[in-house]
This record gives C-alpha cells, structure tokens and sequence, in this order.
C-alpha cells in the first residue's frame, strides 16, 4: 500500500490548500468543497453497486476460463465467446497481453487476438454503466455502437499489414 | 434513476449468485472490498482535485484548448493526451465529466476516453515483449487513428 500512501500525502496537501484557501477566499474555498461533495455524492451512489459486479466478475469469470473457452475453439465461436468474457473481466490492457500471447500460441489467428485485445482494452460492462453515469447515456452508448466496427477494422487492417510485412521479411 | 437501475441490477447479481454458491459469493465480496481500498484514496483525491480545477480553470481556457471552436488541434491534443497517461476509469470518466460541463466539445472527450482505454504509449515497451514491435507499432496508431475518427463522427453525431 505504498501508492497509498503517496496519495495520503497529496489528500493532506490538498486539505492543507484548501484550508488557507478558505481564509484567503472563503467564496472560492467554499465552492471548491461543495464541487467536491457533488461529486462525491455522484460517485458513492454509483461506485457500489458497480465495485458488487466487479468482485462478482472477477470469481465467477477468472482468466483461466476465458482462455480455456478460448483453447476449446480457436475459431470464430471461440473468439465471440472469449470477447464477451473479455467484457466481464477487470484489469487494464496489458493484463490481457498474456492471455493474448497464450491464445496465439494455441492456434488462433491474429486477426482473432487483435478483436480479443481491442474488445479487452475498450468495452468493459461494469465501466459503461460507469460512463453513463458521468458522461451521459447517448455518449457512451454512442461511443460503443462507435467501437465496435472500429475493432472489427482495425483488427483486419493489422491482419492485412502484419501478413504482408511477414511476407517481405521473408523475401 | 439510473443509479437505481445499477444498483437493481448488482444487488440482483448478488442474489443469484450467493443462491448459486455461497463462498464464491463471499469470495467476490472480498474481492470488491479489495478493489475499493486500493483506489478509494485515488478517487477521493481526484474529486477533490476536481473541485479545484472547477474552480480555478477558468471555462474559457479548457473551451478555448478543447472545447468546440479548438478545432482538429484540441481534439488531437486530448488523444496525445488520453494515449500517454495510464489511469483507471474510475478516476477518468469523472474528471472527463467534469471538462465536459466546463465546456470542453464532445469531440475532444470522446477522443480522450476512446485513446485513454486504446492506445497505452506507457505500455509500448510490455506489448512488444508479448507482440513484437510491428504488431504494437501498428495496434497503436491504427487505435489512434480510429479514436480520432469515432470522435469526430461523435461530434457530427452529437452536434
């Protein structure tokens, strides 16, 4: 918990400032807290319910799974289930590289990995009730509709580059 | 309403799968806990720092940087900006919000959530090990380039 710590220090910091603030200016003291409560209480409505799915996902959907879903079928069925677990588990981009790597190696194309790692980083079902949440319905629901065949293009133009990059390093 | 919604939905969850099984149940539970510890501080943080920004950015600096009338320029810095930094949703989408209702374009914050979970600069050296350097290479900028274009059609989209 030593990151904990560090932030500890920049919340005392900010505390601190905030506090002098109030005594400089208490209009602009003041305003800062109350944007600060709007916030909170935006975030401890939402965070909640949003942490209840992210321990549900992360028991009931492990990695090994995906990538024994995945091991099964390294065809299109294999791939569209991976993906949709891929949208339960937590974690940033690069907990997906292994899993990523191991799908490979199992066979599956590259244009199937790219799909896993592209859906992996950008569509994750506990962060779009978030982004809802802060950014509105039409924006996220949007930017997903958006994603989707943006995944789909540029998995296949990786595909496409990759194959004849290959092909020239053979040559 | 929407909160309602979520949290309709977890508690549902919940239900079901301590019915299903009820260790699992209570391994998830600890599992939440843990996450919350680990960031609760962070996002603590974040708020507050989001009080200041509120007050003391002015509007007309972040609409003049990335709001509407920034032109291709904001929302290319917003994607330069959204690949470089690695932070977690959590703290993201909230601060993204934020920039929103201060008169950042819908564009410029597309371009930024949709870099941000894309395209990682930060993660280049660990991607290659995995992938090598023409696969990371082209993941990337194609990422980029389509983060740019998902915005752009967002802005139309969204006016």
């Amino acid at each position: 918990m030593k990151r904990n710590r560090v932030v500890l220090v920049f919340l005392i910091l900010l505390a601190l400032t905030n506090t002098c603030l109030y005594f400089l200016n208490r209009g602009k003291g003041l305003a800062v807290l109350v944007t600060g409560k709007n916030y909170l209480l935006e975030m401890l409505s939402i965070l909640p319910p949003i942490l209840i799915l992210v321990g549900l996902f992360e028991v009931w959907v492990p990695r090994p799974v995906i990538e024994r879903a995945m091991g099964k079928t390294s065809g299109l069925r294999g791939i569209l289930v991976s993906c949709v677990l891929g949208t339960a588990a937590m974690g940033p981009l690069y907990v997906a590289f292994p899993i990523g790597l191991s799908l490979l190696r199992k066979g599956a194309s590259l244009f199937n990995v790219a799909i896993f790692l592209c859906v992996w980083a950008s569509i994750k079902i506990p962060m779009i009730f978030f982004e809802i949440k802060f950014l509105g319905a039409d924006f996220a629901l949007l930017r997903l509709a958006l994603t989707i065949p943006s995944i789909l293009a540029i998995s296949s133009l990786l595909n496409l580059i990759l194959k004849r990059s290959l092909s020239h390093e053979k040559i | 309403m929407f909160s309602l919604i979520v949290w309709i939905f977890a508690v549902g969850m919940l239900l079901f799968s301590f019915l299903k099984n009820k260790d699992k149940t209570a391994k998830s539970l600890k599992v939440s806990w843990k996450f919350f510890c680990s960031m609760a501080l962070l996002v603590l943080l974040t708020i507050w720092a989001i009080g200041f920004l509120v007050a003391f950015l002015p509007s007309a600096f972040i609409s003049k940087t990335i709001g509407r009338n920034a032109g291709i320029e904001g929302v290319v810095l917003a994607a330069l900006f959204g690949s470089v930094v690695l932070i977690q949703a959590f703290i993201a989408f909230p601060l993204a919000g934020s920039f929103l209702r201060q008169g950042a374009s819908v564009t410029a914050i597309a371009a930024f959530v949709t870099t941000l979970v894309m395209v990682g600069v930060l993660t280049v050296p660990l991607e290659v090990k995995f992938f090598g350097k023409k696969f990371t290479l082209w993941r990337n900028s194609l990422s980029f380039i389509f983060a740019i274009v998902i915005a752009l059609l967002m802005g139309v989209i969204l006016r």
